[in-house]
Formats: structure tokens, sequence, C-alpha cells
């Protein structure tokens, strides 16, 4: 089963357009990462740039509109994700409870990729069709 | 889910991600695996006790590794004990000390790798029957249960379970050291390593036995214990080129069952299937195989050829003259009847069936070949595609004789009816 784990590291606001995390922090995630490795299950692992770089489209009426950042509302936003190959999703969560975030405020959200079998059949053959 | 339920898969999962460091871990410092399994399962038994009262504790694999320390000395110091009333002070009681002071926490994350490596080797260790090593890889490496392992393999528990027991007792009486083999050693044992992954990932990708077609349990074990080992010796080409077979085979899964559950042969398999994540890390995987130092191996030119099969987005683009080239080259490094049919059916598809025939019915008196209802299947394509109908026919029966798997020879029933149509 195949789970995508996002990190909403809690980012205090900041006013420096691309943060980049210190070393500190980058060999804390690399140790995690190693580990998530050597036990065979990482497909992925990508880290977001900053989230005053990202821009956000909303619709309305559907027309897009974009809106550049900063945001005031940075608690949420995704820092990073990776894609595990795992047994179950006990095991996905447990991995995502190893995740070296900051200890006050950080949220992870696991949620499963979804798989061919989990269509019914009259909605598999649409699914390829892309 | 019950919460009891809930803490029950939290558990287990811990135990699937713990077990194998707990395990390589405590082996390096009691020098026995089957004594650093026991001791890891009792620390699992006692979780199973507390846990659920009292929560997954923040750090499971701390806790499990504090519980199993404490029983490895207990039980050292009761051997050194019984030791020092022989007069034989051993060297068990100088594990007893080294083991008191040995700070766990560095062991869980400092030396786990190369211990995790030492695992590998040991339960594949020549010693052991290809049966045992198996059984044994995917109890300490993959954390399964011998329930799991038993029923992968279809064979009854108790059988499994003893299968195991003896394969502990093979490598204590054996006293095979808890290492990485080194120098001239190290090639044939890593050979011995692979050849258990590889027959787990074959094991579920062409079940030789039961109906269905594949068990894709066992292959995301094999994928599991193969990108493991690619983390762990990374600088082994083999171990490269069978983690891109891997996962290049398997990108294919979904395409190669139908809607009924039937087999579908690669060139019939509906290319939008295939799983792009797993080509994309399977050609990334055959990249770094070729990048290191020395000639194709047995794994990376079979990876090879199914990089050229993944590159194709149709049948028809199949670069096949160079398929066939690979399997010479295949032939060369690993010379096998089987190999020379795969070879003579890439000709067949290169350079026209004829071609092809002739290499074929030059396996016709292999002794080796005998029972491989492969062997009449190529001949009936070939056949059929020269023309000769009832000729190919007879060769698809004959190979849904010789088929042990259901699936497999309902396909084989399918194309020889078909063909009379």
């Amino acid at each position: 089963m195949r789970f995508m784990i996002f990190i909403q590291p809690n980012l205090p606001p900041s006013t420096e357009d691309n943060l980049i995390p210190s070393r500190d922090a980058i060999e804390t995630m690399s140790r995690y990462n190693r580990q998530l490795r050597e036990a065979g299950v990482l497909l992925e692992v990508n880290g977001l740039h900053s989230p005053n770089e990202a821009v956000r489209i909303s619709f309305t009426g559907g027309k897009p509109q974009v809106v550049d950042g900063p945001f005031a509302e940075t608690k949420e936003m995704v820092g990073g994700y990776w894609i595990i190959d795992v047994k179950s999703k006990a095991e996905a969560i447990e991995w995502a409870k190893r995740c070296p975030v900051d200890p006050e405020g950080a949220i992870i959200e696991v949620r499963q990729i979804f798989e061919i079998s989990d269509f019914p059949p009259e909605l598999q053959e649409a699914v390829w069709l892309g | 889910m019950t919460p009891a339920s809930a803490a029950r898969a939290a558990i287990e999962a811990v135990w699937r991600i713990e077990s194998p460091r707990l395990i390589a871990a405590l082996a390096r410092m009691v020098g026995d695996v089957g004594l650093a399994e026991e001791l890891a399962q009792d620390a699992f038994v006692a979780a199973l006790e507390q846990w659920p009262a009292d929560g997954v504790p923040d750090r499971p694999g701390a806790w499990l590794m504090q519980a199993a320390k404490r029983r490895a000395i207990d039980q050292l110091r009761r051997a050194e004990r019984l030791r020092l009333k022989q007069q034989v002070v051993g060297r068990d009681a100088e594990a007893a000390e080294e083991l008191a002071a040995a700070d766990f926490e560095a062991a869980l994350t400092e030396e786990i790798g190369d211990s995790l490596l030492r695992l590998v080797f040991t339960a594949c260790h020549p010693v052991l029957a290809p049966e045992a090593r198996v059984a044994l890889t995917l109890r300490l490496l993959c954390g399964l249960t011998t329930d799991e392992i038993a029923r992968a393999f279809l064979v009854p528990v108790a059988t499994m379970a003893q299968r195991i027991v003896r394969a502990k007792l093979t490598l204590a009486e054996a006293r095979v050291a808890f290492e990485v083999p080194a120098g001239p050693d190290l090639a044939p044992r890593l050979g011995a390593v692979l050849a258990v992954v590889y027959l787990v990932f074959n094991e579920g990708y062409a079940a030789s036995a039961g109906e269905e077609w594949m068990r894709p349990e066992l292959v995301n074990d094999a994928l599991r214990l193969g990108r493991m080992l690619a983390e762990l010796a990374p600088a082994e080409p083999e171990v490269h080129g069978l983690v891109a077979l891997m996962e290049l085979h398997s990108s294919r899964m979904t395409a190669r069952v139908g809607a009924g559950g039937e087999a579908v042969l690669l060139l019939d398999q509906d290319r939008a299937r295939w799983d792009r994540l797993l080509i994309r890390r399977g050609l990334a995987a055959l990249e770094r195989a070729e990048a290191l130092k020395g000639p194709l191996g047995l794994y990376s030119l079979q990876a090879a050829i199914a990089a050229c099969h993944a590159r194709a987005r149709r049948p028809e683009d199949t670069d096949w003259a160079r398929i066939a080239a690979l399997y010479d080259a295949l032939a060369q490094v690993s010379p096998s009847p089987v190999v020379e049919l795969n070879r003579a059916v890439a000709v067949g598809m290169a350079f026209g069936p004829a071609a092809g025939l002739e290499l074929v019915d030059r396996l016709a008196g292999e002794p080796a070949l005998r029972a491989y209802p492969h062997l009449p299947a190529a001949r009936a394509d070939l056949l059929a595609r020269l023309g000769r109908r009832p000729e190919a026919v007879a060769e698809l029966e004959r190979a849904a004789r010789l088929s042990h798997n259901g699936r497999e020879r309902a396909l084989l029933q399918k194309r020889a009816a078909a063909l009379q149509d």
C-alpha cells in the first residue's frame, strides 16, 4: 500500500523570500530519510520551497484567480512530502510518528494513494484512459 | 476499527518497523541470531501486555530495546554464574560486561546499517538450505510472522515453524559468525543473498503452485528487501540490478491480470496500466548498476531486458534486436537452456519466426526443459506465425499439460482454442 505523508511544519511567518533550512535541520531529516530507505519503504521524498513563494489559484464561478504569497496563515501549509510503500495504514502512521518535526504545532497528514484495485471494476477502465 | 484492534494494529506495525533493527542490534551484541530473535520476541510480548493499557510509547523502538536489553543481561549473567561454577570464564562473561556497558541507543542508530547487513548475510548463509534461508530472511528482515510465511509458501504452519527453529539451530551449531563476508567470500555470499530475494519475488510474481497467478504480498516483501539492500550495500552493482529487475517487472503487476483473474501475456498487456512510478524507479536503479564499474551481471542484464519492454510505448516499438543481444550476453554470464529459449524467442521477434524456430528446435532434446511448459508454448507461437496451425495447437496442448499453475494452464488452453477457430 502506498501512502503520501505531508508535513505541515508550523513555520513562523517570515519575510524572507526563500528559507533554506539549517544544516542541523537538514541532517536530522536526512537521518530519518535514511531510516526509511534502510527499511526499504521509501519511494520518493521531496521538500518544498518556502510558503512565501506559494501561489494560490482560487476559483469563483468557474473563474481562476491567482493570488501570490506570502499568506497570513502559514500554519497549514505543506512543507514537504514522502511516498512510502508499506504493509498497512498502521505502519504508515507509525513511520509518520517518527518524523523529526517541530515538537510544538507541527502536523503530519497521512493519505493513502489510490490503486487500481480500489476502484470498482466498471470504473477501472476509465481510470486508465488518461 | 475498535480501539483494541487499532492498538493491536499499531503494535504489529511497530514490530514490522522495529524488529529487524532490534534483532540486528541484539545479534551484534550477543553474537547469536537465534538468541537475539528470542530476546526481541520476549520484549514484544511484554509490549503486547503493556501497550494496550498504557498506550504505545513515544519512542517504541527504544522501549523495545530497553526491554530486550534487560532480558539479555539477565540471560548472560545466568550463563556467567554457571560458567564460574564450572571454573570456565568464557566469552559469554565478557559479553555480559560489554552488554551492560553498551549504549543501545547508539547501537540502534549509529551502526544499524552495518548490523542489518550482517543480519542479511547470516539469514542467507550457505550452511542453510535455500528454503530455510528464505524463511529466516522473511522472518528476521521483513518482520513476517511464521503464520504469514507459511501461508505465503502454502505449507502448514507447523512445518514452517520447525524450518525456522532448525535454521536457527543450524546457525548456532555451525558457529556462523555475525559478520559481513570479506575478500573472495563476498561475491558468492552476496549472490546467495540476492538469490533468496529473487526467489521470494518470483514465488510472488509467477506463483509456481496454487491457482492464483500472482501473490502480491511476496512481491512486496521482495521489493522491500531489495530496496533495503540497495541502501545497505550501495556499491554493489548487482544489488541495483536486482532492484531494477524487480521494480520493472512489478510495474506490470496490474496489467498482467485480466478482469476475470486470468493471465495476460506481456505483448497483450494494456501498457497504460503499467505503473510509471515503478518504471521510473526501475530505470534509475538500472542506471546506478550500469554506472558502477564492471560488466553487467545476471540481474542487471535481465533488468536491461525488462527496460527494453518498459521503454516501448507500444509492443511494436520493442527493440527486439537489443533484447536478443542482451540474452546473448546473459547466456555468457549464466548459460542455461531457459536463457537460450528466451534468446530464441527474441531472435524470432527481431529476425522472423523461422530464425527463432531454428534456435528453439535445437533445444528439443534438452533434458532440463523436458517438463518446461514455456518451451512448447514458445514453439507454438513461432509455428503459428509460420502458418503451421495444427502443430501449434498440439504444442499448446502439451504446454497446458505441463503447467502447474491453474491460471497459466487456462491461458494456454485458450490460445489453443483460438488457433482452432
